[in-house]
C-alpha cells in the first residue's frame, strides 16, 4: 500500500531552544530518509513527535488521510494509534519476554493466535529457530533483526529508527549496515533512519535531511547533498574537508573560474561575475600526482606543498598548500608510490565538475 | 505462647499484603509513571503513616469507622456489626498504617524501570494499563517482593494502632505485639521472652529470604539495570 508522510511542526524545549521540521516522504523509489545532523540537532526530538511519544506545539503531521496531530484542531494520536514503527537506538527488547513473545507483543489480538506468523516474520529476519531464547542470549546483531521482526509484526505505514548501528560493535556495523538496507529495501514502508553518521547515511538512504542548529537546512537525494551543499553549515556536517572562501573573476559559458588568494579554480556550476562564494571540495575527489600533464580542459591542477601527512585506517590524509590548503585523500599505496614527506612538491588535480560553491554574502 | 494472638497476626498480615497488592500497584504506577499536576500532594498523603505517632492514625481511623461516622453507621446497617474493636476494622487500619511499605518500594522499582521500554511498548500498539500489567510489573518484581515482604512484616509488629482501633480482644484483635505487651504487664517474663524470640527469628528468616530472592532476580536478565 501506497504511504505519504507530511510533516511540518516545531517543538519548542524552552524559549530559546526549538526544533522546527518540513518532511514529506512516499512509499516508492526515494522511501528511506535519513535524518543527518550532529548530536543535539533535533534529529531524536522529531522522531519522537512523529511517533507520538513528544508532543509540538505547533503544526500538523498526517499520514494519508489520517490526522495523527494538528495543533489548531486540537489532535494528538497516542503511539498506539499511529501505525508506526519505533525502533529505539538500543532496539528495546523486552527482557523477560522471548523472543517470540516480544514479536506477538506487537501483534494485534487476532494475528497472535495464528499459527506460523512468528516463525514467518523470523524467517525474514535469517533467525529461524531462535523463538524460545531471551534476549541475553543473543548478539547484538540478532538483538537488532528480533527488533526490527517485530516492527514489522504490526503491519506499520512507517519505520522510525533512531540510530539503529550505535550500539553494534565496530566488526558487526559493515555487514549488518548492508543487511538493514536490503531489510528497508524489502517492505514498501516509508522509513525515517536518524543518524551522524556519514557512511551509515550513505548506504541506509535514498534522500536525506540534514539537520543542524534545530531545523532541517537541506533535503534531497543523498548524493546531492553531500556533493551539493547548500550552505556552511550543511557543508560542515557532511564533513566537506575543504572549505574556503573566494571570487568569481571570469566566466566561460558555464566554466566559471574562481580566485582564492593566489590560485585560480575552474568550477562548472552557474555563478555571476563579481560574486563572493566559498568554495568546496571533498577530500575523496582530489587525486595526487607528481608532475602536471598537458593542459586538460575542465580539470584543475593546483601545485603546491605537502603541508601535513596524516594516516587515517586504510588511507592517509594529505594537506596541500596550492595557495589555499587542500585536503586529499589516498590509498596508503598511492602515498607510498608517490614518495610523500612533508615539503614535497606536489600536483593535486580536481575535476572542475567536482567543486561546488556556496553563495557567501560579502562581509 | 500465646498461638491464637501469633495466629491472628499472620492472618492480619497476609490480609493486609494481599489488599496493599491490590491498591497499591496501581496506586504506584500512577505515582512513578504519570506526571499529572497534584502528584506531590498523593505523595505526601501515602508517606504520612511514617511520620504520624500511631495512635494519631489510631485516633482518626477509630473516629471514622465508629458508629456515628458515616462509614462505621453504614458499615452497620449492612453488616450488622461494628468496624471498630472487630478484625475487619483492624484490616482498615493496618492497610492504611502499612500503605507507605508498600507504594514506596512499589514506586521506586516501576521509576526505575527503562522508560524506552515503555514507549516502545506503547508504540507497538499496547494501551497503558496491557504495557503496565506485561512489561512493567514482571520488570519491577524485586521491588513489589520487598514492597510486600516490608507490609507483612510492619503488620505483624504493629502496635499502637492495633491497640487504639481494635482493644484486646483475644482471639479477635490481640496480635503478637499486645500479647507480648499483657504478658510483661502480667509480670509473665518468660512467655513474653518466647513469643519476642519467635517474632525475632521470623522477621530475621523473612527478611533474609527476601534479600536473597532480591539478588537472585537482579541476575535473571542481564542486560537489565
Amino acid at each position: 500500500m501506497a504511504g505519504r508522510l507530511v510533516a511540518a511542526f516545531l517543538r519548542r524545549h524552552s524559549p530559546t531552544i526549538s526544533v522546527r521540521a518540513d518532511l514529506e516522504l512516499d512509499s516508492g523509489d526515494h522511501r528511506v530518509m535519513v535524518l543527518f545532523g550532529p548530536s543535539g540537532s533535533g534529529k531524536t526530538t522529531i522522531l519522537r513527535c512523529l511517533a507520538g511519544l513528544d508532543r509540538p506545539q505547533e503544526g500538523f503531521i498526517r499520514l494519508n488521510d489520517d490526522v495523527w496531530f494538528d495543533a489548531a484542531a486540537g489532535i494528538d494520536r497516542p503511539p498506539q494509534q499511529r501505525r508506526l514503527a519505533y525502533v529505539s537506538q538500543d532496539y528495546g527488547l523486552f527482557p523477560h519476554l522471548t523472543v517470540a513473545q516480544n514479536l506477538q507483543f506487537g501483534m494485534d489480538s487476532s494475528k497472535r493466535q495464528a499459527p506460523g506468523r512468528v516463525e514467518a516474520l523470523l524467517r525474514m529476519v535469517h533467525l529461524d529457530g531462535m523463538a524460545s531464547r531471551l534476549p541475553f542470549q543473543l548478539s547484538g546483531g540478532e538483538r537488532q533483526r528480533v527488533a526490527l521482526a517485530r516492527a514489522l509484526a504490526r503491519d506499520p505505514q512507517l519505520i522510525l529508527l533512531d540510530e539503529p548501528l550505535t550500539a553494534l560493535d565496530l566488526p558487526l556495523r559493515d555487514p549488518m549496515r548492508q543487511e538493514l538496507r536490503q531489510f528497508l529495501r524489502s517492505i514498501d514502508v516509508p522509513s525515517i533512519v536518524v543518524t551522524h553518521d556519514r557512511v551509515d547515511a550513505l548506504t541506509l538512504g535514498d534522500r536525506m535531511a540534514v539537520l543542524s542548529g534545530g531545523y532541517i537546512r537541506q533535503v534531497g537525494l543523498i548524493h546531492d547533498v553531500f556533493s551539493r551543499p547548500v550552505d556552511l553549515a550543511v557543508a560542515a556536517s557532511v564533513g566537506v574537508e575543504t572549505v574556503v572562501a573566494g571570487d568569481v573573476v571570469s566566466r566561460d559559458g558555464s566554466l566559471v573560474t574562481v580566485r582564492i588568494d593566489r590560485a585560480h579554480v575552474h568550477v562548472v556550476e552557474p555563478a555571476a561575475v563579481g560574486q563572493s562564494v566559498f568554495v568546496c571540495i571533498r577530500a575523496e575527489d582530489v587525486i595526487l600526482e607528481t608532475s602536471s600533464r598537458g593542459d586538460v580542459s575542465a580539470r584543475n591542477q593546483l601545485t603546491g606543498v605537502v603541508t601535513a601527512i596524516q594516516p587515517d585506517g586504510g588511507v592517509v590524509r594529505v594537506t596541500v598548500d596550492c595557495g589555499f590548503l587542500l585536503s586529499a585523500l589516498i590509498t596508503r599505496p598511492a602515498c607510498d608510490e608517490l614518495h610523500l614527506t612533508a615539503g614535497s612538491t606536489i600536483t593535486a588535480v580536481v575535476k572542475a565538475t567536482a567543486v561546488h560553491l556556496i553563495p557567501r554574502q560579502m562581509p | 505462647m500465646d498461638w491464637s494472638a501469633i495466629v491472628l497476626s499472620l492472618r492480619l498480615a497476609a490480609a493486609t499484603t494481599l489488599i496493599l497488592l491490590a491498591v497499591g500497584l496501581p496506586l504506584a504506577g500512577w505515582l512513578a509513571l504519570s506526571h499529572r499536576p497534584g502528584r506531590w500532594a498523593v505523595d505526601a498523603l501515602v508517606a504520612l503513616p511514617l511520620v504520624l505517632p500511631p495512635t494519631v492514625l489510631g485516633f482518626y481511623v477509630l473516629v471514622a469507622l465508629g458508629p456515628r461516622s458515616p462509614i462505621g453507621h453504614a458499615y452497620e446497617a449492612l453488616t450488622g456489626g461494628t468496624l471498630v474493636f472487630s478484625f475487619q476494622g483492624l484490616l482498615v487500619a493496618s492497610v492504611l498504617y502499612s500503605l507507605p511499605f508498600a507504594v514506596q518500594p512499589f514506586a521506586a522499582a516501576f521509576a526505575a524501570v527503562d522508560r524506552t521500554l515503555i514507549e516502545t511498548a506503547w508504540c507497538l500498539g499496547a494501551s497503558r494499563v496491557r504495557t503496565f500489567i506485561r512489561i512493567v510489573v514482571p520488570l519491577a518484581r524485586p521491588g513489589i517482593v520487598a514492597g510486600a515482604v516490608l507490609s507483612f512484616a510492619h503488620t505483624v509488629g504493629e502496635f499502637g494502632v492495633v491497640l487504639m482501633v481494635g482493644g484486646n480482644l483475644p482471639g479477635t484483635t490481640r496480635t503478637v505485639s499486645i500479647s507480648i505487651y499483657d504478658d510483661v504487664q502480667a509480670f509473665n517474663y518468660a512467655r513474653a521472652g518466647r513469643t519476642a524470640a519467635l517474632l525475632l527469628a521470623f522477621s530475621f528468616v523473612v527478611l533474609a529470604i527476601t534479600y536473597r530472592v532480591q539478588r537472585r532476580a537482579g541476575r535473571a536478565w542481564p542486560g537489565v539495570s
